[in-house]
């Protein structure tokens, strides 16, 4: 047992440190909310390094790079505190169309998203289908060759940025297996019939959508493996590797600004003091936990099961549990700029245990994968 | 970076397991704590699986292994809830190996080693002592200073613990110098024992996962098993979560025994794992036994007894709030 990097791997990990203290901006550093701009400014200064998306095949414009390798890129980037990479088209679109897609589809769509040329975003929850997706009523009929889609999508996370759209749609409203009926489909956002209606949330930030479409054409070729076979797609995109869920990295960064910020609470209220103590510690426990995982899929091959789900879980509940010591270091009738932002901060990172999954359908993920139940 | 254990130390904890799976069971444990405390037989499988020398450097007789090699040996007394007092012995043998002179270290290692010998650990002259009846000879921390002392110059009042492990109200005689200040030792040792404890822990954390699910799996309530209802399937889920991150932390304590220089770099790993293992101890235990239902309370379930050890590893060598506090001053 050796918990440390290997020698390679820390050169490896002082190279990429190396780069991004050159290459990332400062004026895009710690930001909480980014403009489409901003996002794509970082996105093409990595792809042109040729880093974007390393998990590819090489000949998309992969790095080769082996997972601890990608894991400590990922984590570097989460401690750089650059610009978030949107995942939509790079780690959730492009594996998507690398598993499923025609050449046709790759040719197209592989090197925009790579270069940051097309912005995507994910239309998956509607007002009725949160936790139970497999519900959802967006309908796509096929006619002359075109699918023609009604219906509404909800949370779409930057849809106003975004050129293209990938979503799960109804196919077939008859069989009665309900996943059965369901298609993965990629629709231009320019296309008429899409309205992108802005849903602001409570830190008084624009991220998030509804999506309506109104009789939008959408060419067949549009279509991402077989029609009915969208959930394959899905839950291919669910278990596909992600690794970085606990984002380690950026909440190190957190840490560390919330020690400096909160410096004198330390000092003088060792009940403050515990609470960071014990969330720095179960940090240290997820990192090591997350690299646990790393080791065994290194050593066996398979990709990482069910459990990695409690990244997510812990993950979460550590960025929360950050950003809620922040806001207590405010005056809590502050109404200065910065004391605002990390009340802000706290109020968004709500949002994190109900995203992707919300925490309760990841302990039922591990419920019935992990534990057999 | 690897978190396997090496082919050797998976090989040796397989059997320590495969052992304890049959010889050490639920009622086999029972008669050994309806008598003396502890089994001589079982002391002596386990002298010659190797784990008495495990520690002790090969110059008197042992394998010269560390922390990392007996973490995964610790980790199957936790399941076993394993009462001999391999622990004591060790870190007693630890101090003398560290602070003794050659003609100390030649007495009493290879008699350890060979499972002679049995050691406890004082700390100070008067007070209360894991393993002393079983004990040959206690290691005293009187001040700075270390001594030896034959348990015949020992006056002892025995009693158990809460976990059932023999213990002893002690009063030191007569005794023999080890090692004149010997904090930094001392320190050093109980990092040691308490690295080690997180790995008991984990051990009997595992077990009380795995009972538990194996419980929600076939106790039927309302036509079902209870494991089918939502409000138990996420409980257990954060026990075991609970359990992973904290044999992750007991993965870091028992490493940084073993490579660490710093002694600061050293103890606040050892406190950190010790936080979250006390905090995952008391979350699991308790859970444990409120998902067994009436059942978890029965002294007739094992269930009961790792609640019971959990108690007891939770606080021992430090509890959270102790560790907490050398946590942050580090």
């Amino acid at each position: 047992m050796d918990l440390n990097y290997s020698p390679d791997e820390l050169a490896f990990r002082d190279q990429v440190r190396d780069w991004l203290s050159k290459n990332l901006p400062a004026e895009l550093k710690d930001k909480g909310h980014y403009s489409k701009e901003e996002l794509l400014r970082w996105h093409r200064i990595l792809a042109k390094q040729g880093w974007v998306a390393p998990a590819w095949p090489k000949e998309w414009g992969g790095t080769g790079w082996n997972v601890v390798q990608r894991y400590i890129f990922e984590e570097e980037l989460g401690y750089a505190g650059g610009p978030p990479l949107i995942p939509f088209g790079l780690t959730m679109c492009a594996p998507v169309l690398l598993r499923f897609g025609t050449e046709a589809q790759k040719k197209r769509f592989l090197p925009r998203i790579y270069h940051g040329e097309d912005f995507w975003c994910q239309g998956y929850s509607e007002p009725g289908s949160g936790s139970d997706l497999a519900s959802l009523k967006t309908k796509a009929m096929k006619e002359d060759g075109s699918y023609v889609v009604n219906g509404q999508k909800i949370w779409t996370t930057l849809a106003h940025y975004a050129d293209w759209i990938f979503c799960l749609v109804r196919t077939d409203a008859t069989l009665e297996k309900r996943q059965e009926g369901i298609s993965f489909l990629l629709m231009d956002m320019k296309s008429p019939g899409i309205t992108v209606r802005p849903l602001i949330l409570m830190d008084g930030a624009h991220e998030v959508n509804e999506v309506f479409f109104d009789d939008v054409k959408v060419p067949a070729e549009n279509l991402v493996h077989e029609e009915g076979k969208g959930w394959t797609v899905a839950k291919y995109l669910l278990g596909h590797e992600r690794m970085n869920t606990g984002r380690i990295g950026e909440s190190k960064r957190q840490l560390a600004k919330l020690k400096e910020l909160a410096s004198s609470q330390m000092k003088s209220n060792p009940r403050f003091r515990d609470r960071l103590s014990r969330l720095e510690i179960e940090l240290i426990a997820l990192e090591i936990t997350n690299l646990r995982f790393l080791d065994r899929m290194r050593r066996t091959g398979q990709p990482p099961g069910a459990d990695v789900s409690m990244l997510k879980i812990k993950g979460t509940e550590i960025q929360q549990g950050l950003t809620e010591l922040a806001m207590e270091c405010t005056d809590p009738l502050a109404g200065d700029e910065k004391s605002l932002a990390l009340q802000k901060k706290y109020l968004s990172m709500r949002k994190t245990t109900i995203y992707a999954g919300s925490n309760e359908i990841q302990r039922n993920i591990i419920a019935k994968m992990t534990l057999g139940l | 970076m690897n978190f396997d254990y090496s082919e050797e130390q998976q090989l040796l904890a397989d059997s320590v397991r495969r052992y304890l799976q049959d010889k050490y069971g639920f009622e086999e444990r029972k008669k050994i704590i309806a008598g003396q405390g502890w089994s001589d037989e079982v002391w002596a499988k386990f002298a010659e699986m190797g784990l008495t020398g495990l520690p002790i450097s090969p110059d008197y007789g042992g394998f010269g292994g560390g922390a990392v090699d007996l973490m995964s040996v610790m980790e199957a007394f936790g399941e076993a809830l394993v009462v001999e007092p391999l622990l004591p012995t060790l870190i007693a043998a630890r101090l003398v190996g560290r602070a003794g002179s050659d003609a100390q270290k030649k007495t009493i290692l290879p008699a350890v080693a060979e499972g002679r010998l049995r050691l406890a650990f004082a700390s100070s002259p008067r007070g209360k002592v894991v393993g002393a009846p079983a004990a040959g000879k206690l290691v005293v921390l009187d001040g700075a200073d270390l001594h030896i002392a034959d348990a015949a110059d020992v006056k002892m009042e025995p009693y158990r613990t809460l976990d059932n492990m023999a213990a002893g109200e002690v009063v030191v005689g007569k005794k023999e110098l080890l090692a004149k200040n010997a904090k930094a030792h001392v320190d050093e040792a109980l990092d040691f024992a308490t690295a080690l404890v997180c790995a008991e822990a984990v051990g009997a954390m595992k077990f009380a996962c795995e009972t538990t699910l194996e419980y929600l799996k076939t106790r039927k309530q309302f036509g079902v098993p209870i494991g089918a209802f939502q409000a138990l399937q996420h409980r257990i889920v954060d026990m075991f979560i609970s359990q992973e991150q904290a044999r992750s932390m007991a993965c870091l304590a028992c490493s940084k025994i073993d490579s660490s220089e710093n002694a600061s770099e050293r103890a606040r790993a050892v406190s950190a794992a010790k936080i979250r293992i006390a905090d995952a101890a008391r979350h699991v235990s308790q859970e444990s036994v409120q998902l067994h239902g009436g059942m978890g309370m029965s002294e007739e379930l094992k269930v009961s007894h790792s609640f019971r050890r959990l108690t007891v590893l939770a606080r021992q060598f430090g509890d959270a709030d102790h560790h907490l506090e050398r946590f942050a001053s580090l």
